[in-house]
């Protein structure tokens, strides 16, 4: 690689501004991005939560009767699918966060590594948040 | 950054704490749910006794309430960092970030209480 003087121009960057709602549609966020959302969203989802899951702590904690009671609760329909989101919620935040401490100590900051482990967090998360879902549903 | 008639009523105090911290609750809360399941693995499926069991010491009390103060603070800068993204009126914004604070620190002291119930 010839070596460039301090100033030049980097490569030319497409520049997007007041993208119309075709170029939207056709607009796709690479791995990263996705991963970064999802963060977002689950922590969100997480917060807006906290109350749900200091009222199973209380009943799993007070006593025999409400520990039988948090059993029921856990195993109604939507006490399964909120536990099911909650799992997929708490799994893709721990990884996608570890993954971002990881890039913080600079490993794994390379475009390709990025993309890479972008790719095995959302993949990673899911496979662990369908079998916690296979035990949600009794089904294992 | 602006100073005076420009100044940001709510910001994040421009500095370096709550990135910081942000980076060590995530380690601290790492570290606690690791334990955690490594304990209800020891201890096994023995229904309320063991469950409850485990929170009796004052060590599992206080590991739990600093692991909750972890979440918190984490919770805190996570949520202001979504308002100032997408909230922008100042007055609005000031009033999310008071519901937030409120809000974990009820949730705060619903979990002491729990704790120390057991």
């Amino acid at each position: 690689m010839t070596p460039q003087p301090p100033n030049a121009p980097r490569s030319a960057r497409p520049v997007i501004r007041n993208i119309s709602p075709g170029q939207l549609a056709a607009y796709k966020l690479p791995p990263p991005g996705v991963v970064s959302i999802l963060h977002r969203i689950s922590g969100l989802l997480m917060f807006l939560l906290l109350p749900l899951l200091l009222w199973l702590l209380d009943l799993s904690l007070t006593s025999e009767l409400s520990f039988e009671r948090l059993r029921a609760v856990a195993a109604s329909l939507p006490g399964r699918l909120v536990l099911l989101a909650l799992a997929w919620a708490f799994l893709h935040h721990a990884f996608s966060g570890v993954r971002f401490l990881l890039l913080d100590l600079h490993i794994g900051v390379a475009l390709a590594a990025a993309r890479r482990s972008a790719v095995i967090v959302l993949i990673v998360s899911v496979l662990l948040a369908a079998a916690a879902g296979l035990r949600i549903f009794g089904v294992i | 950054m602006a100073i005076g008639a420009r100044r940001l009523v709510v910001g994040a105090h421009y500095g370096l704490i709550d990135w910081l911290a942000q980076r060590v609750t995530a380690i601290i809360m790492i570290v606690y749910t690791l334990g955690i399941a490594l304990a209800w693995w020891v201890v096994g499926d023995q229904g309320y006794d063991g469950w409850a069991g485990l929170f009796s010491t004052l060590t599992m009390k206080i590991a739990t309430l600093l692991a909750f103060g972890a979440l918190g603070y984490h919770t805190w800068v996570g949520m202001r960092d979504i308002w100032m993204d997408y909230v922008k009126p100042a007055g609005i914004r000031l009033c999310l970030h008071l519901l937030t604070i409120l809000a974990l620190a009820a949730c705060a002291v619903w979990a002491v209480q729990i704790l120390w119930r057991v």
